[in-house]
């Protein structure tokens, strides 16, 4: 409050804090813990916050892709079902190699997803295909490929090598790996979108496709990368999937496209392209993750937690529309001065 | 059509009268919700969460017969519920001017849910005897189902809405650009409100339907239907754009993709395979107009290049 009283510099960060876009979730997830640790202490053990920030984890790197292609004024809806060709992929060779190191399987996840996402960027844009089409369909395509591969079968955790299973409980400098690699590559893409040219060619070509066009913007490539780079991390979550969990169906992440678009529109992103951040997505992934504990913790009825997921959806949508109207009707009021 | 022909030759089954029936009882779903579909989509807007109030429909009067209300006042009941769901989205998307198909995606998890907390994982199963008979049934014990009656009644009206009426060319018209029709006077946003409040009565009554065809009212019924309706609207030659597409031609969509699916689970292709087939004919319903304009373009081009050389 007292920032408020005096003027000048302090003025000015209290001004660039409001202005951040991600400040209401961060609000939102503070209450949501603070509300729940306080209910029930246990929220807040260590084994709790572990478990929170593991399952997270494989909805950050997700929503960390979907946020490039919903930057560029697309979507990509097959993300769930790239986890689950990825996870089936890695646990069968896995399983049938047991020698071969995290590294290849890693690789091989990453390479699986990138495919299937290349198949989505060529679709998209030569095709001439709205994504929410072409990738409704290949949602429902990589899907059927995993089904007819697997057939009813299952990788269980006993058939795959130890220190696979082990990646998903290990830990460097007591963070969890898989927690490790959702904070780098979060935070890598992050970077990449804030800094760098290529970056700011996405949100670029986001803001207006037929602008970016014209000042010489490769929209095509663009856009070819930013659903080759949703893919590949949706494979990457595909083996984090399969070391967290150890049992791999052909089932596997059916239905997170949901929660990770929620997770992206949620964390700020607009669906209309050209603004949010990824890291805006990640705090996303986290607060849908916390809800879901908070719910359990809070002995709420677990039916609630879709039905939440979608009224949050809903009011990340109308905050966003809430924003751009209001900055629509600052800027007519400036002009109307000149 | 062709894929009729050839799934009776070829699939000995497929044309029994027997098959009919069991055809028409599948696609009724998809056929109801793909009517209302098309005038959304023809507008240039978009409804993901019709399966999501077909379930909570479903939930709802599942819930309701267990609470001992009289089937003849839950069947009203739940199509005014479908009307409110449909009203929500319609709200969301006319007065607040948010983009439909966030929106949609947002009921589309928003109604799954409230159907879970409205039943949870169970079953309703035990529905009177004479109206789940008459969803299954056919007329005079024929090969004709009870419910096709309702499927061409309604059809026709939307038919005669969309392509007869000045209310359906108007959908047209705020389809190929909102903002002209608008300047024309055309009421852009009361229609589309309108729109998804048919769309949502729809489902409920698909919904209904559905709960009486298994005798099952179940949280889950009708997850991920919204797909097969897209999919089934796009094939019929509706463009996602909006301002373009048929009403018959929605239902030969409708018709293909179930008699496509029908025939290949006759042939013991797993459920799952049919997946691939859906989303595969999904994609290059969309992409082969667009590749044939294309290739049309540049033959055109050419064409011209080679007058201009003479």
């Amino acid at each position: 409050m007292a920032a408020i009283a005096t003027a000048g510099p302090s003025r000015r960060t209290l001004d660039a804090l409001v202005r951040i876009r991600e400040l209401g979730i961060i609000l939102a997830l503070t209450v949501l813990v603070v509300f729940t640790a306080v209910n029930n202490p246990r929220f807040l053990s260590g084994q709790s916050i572990r478990d929170i920030l593991l399952n997270s984890a494989i909805l950050a790197v997700m929503a960390a892709g979907q946020a490039v292609v919903v930057i560029t004024r697309n979507i990509d809806l097959s993300v769930g079902s790239v986890l689950g060709l990825s996870a089936f992929t890695v646990a069968t060779m896995m399983s049938a190699i047991p020698g071969l190191p995290m590294a290849v399987a890693l690789l091989a996840g990453i390479g699986v997803g990138a495919v299937a996402g290349v198949v989505n960027g060529v679709l998209v844009r030569f095709g001439g295909v709205p994504a929410l089409v072409v990738t409704l369909g290949t949602l429902y395509m990589y899907r059927g490929v995993t089904y007819s591969w697997a057939g009813g079968q299952q990788v269980n955790a006993d058939e795959l090598p130890r220190h696979f299973l082990r990646f998903a409980g290990g830990s460097v400098l007591g963070i969890p790996w898989l927690v490790l690699i959702a904070l780098v590559v979060v935070g890598g893409v992050s970077l990449i979108m804030r800094n760098y040219r290529v970056g700011r060619e996405l949100y670029a070509v986001g803001s207006s496709p037929q602008a970016a066009e014209l000042a010489g913007i490769r929209v095509a490539r663009n856009l070819l990368g930013a659903f080759t780079v949703s893919g590949a991390l949706a494979g990457l979550a595909g083996v984090l999937f399969a070391a967290r969990f150890g049992t791999v169906d052909a089932a596997a992440g059916t239905g997170y496209e949901l929660n990770v678009v929620a997770a992206v529109v949620v964390g700020g992103v607009a669906v209309f392209g050209g603004s949010g951040t990824v890291w805006g997505a990640g705090l996303g992934a986290l607060l849908l993750t916390v809800i879901g504990s908070a719910l359990a913790v809070l002995d709420i009825n677990q039916f609630w937690q879709q039905a939440i997921v979608g009224a949050l959806i809903i009011l990340a949508i109308c905050a966003d529309r809430l924003v751009a109207v209001r900055i629509a009707r600052s800027l007519t009021k400036r002009d109307s001065h000149v | 059509m062709a894929v009729l022909v050839i799934a009776s030759l070829a699939v000995p089954s497929f044309g029994t009268s027997r098959n009919f029936t069991f055809l028409v009882l599948d696609l009724m779903p998809i056929a109801l919700v793909a009517l209302t579909m098309t005038l959304i989509v023809v507008t240039g807007e978009i409804d993901l969460s019709v399966a999501s109030t077909l379930g909570l429909t479903s939930s709802l009067m599942g819930w309701l017969w267990n609470n001992g209300l009289p089937i003849e006042t839950i069947v009203p009941l739940c199509l005014v519920a479908g009307a409110i769901l449909g009203a929500c989205n319609g709200f969301l998307v006319t007065g607040l001017g948010l983009p439909s198909l966030a929106v949609t995606i947002g009921t589309l998890a928003l109604y799954r849910g409230l159907a879970f907390v409205v039943l949870g994982d169970g079953a309703v199963a035990d529905f009177p005897w004479n109206y789940t008979g008459w969803v299954t049934g056919t007329i005079g014990g024929g090969a004709v189902p009870n419910v096709l009656v309702v499927i061409v009644a309604l059809a026709l009206v939307s038919g005669v809405v969309l392509h007869a009426t000045p209310f359906g060319r108007s959908l047209y018209a705020i389809g190929a650009n909102a903002q002209a029709a608008h300047f024309s006077g055309i009421p852009v946003a009361r229609t589309k409100f309108w729109l998804y409040v048919a769309s949502g009565t729809i489902a409920g009554l698909a919904g209904v339907l559905w709960t009486l065809r298994y005798s099952s009212a179940r949280a889950d019924n009708g997850a991920g239907l919204e797909l097969a309706v897209v999919a089934a609207v796009l094939l019929g030659g509706v463009s996602i754009f909006g301002g373009k597409g048929t009403l018959p031609g929605v239902l030969a969509g409708v018709v293909l993709l179930a008699a496509l699916q029908n025939a290949l689970r006759l042939q013991d292709v797993s459920g799952q395979a049919l997946n691939v087939v859906t989303g595969a004919l999904l994609v290059l319903s969309v992409l082969l107009p667009n590749l044939a304009s294309s290739i049309r373009t540049t033959w055109h081009r050419r064409k011209l290049r080679q007058a201009a050389a003479h």
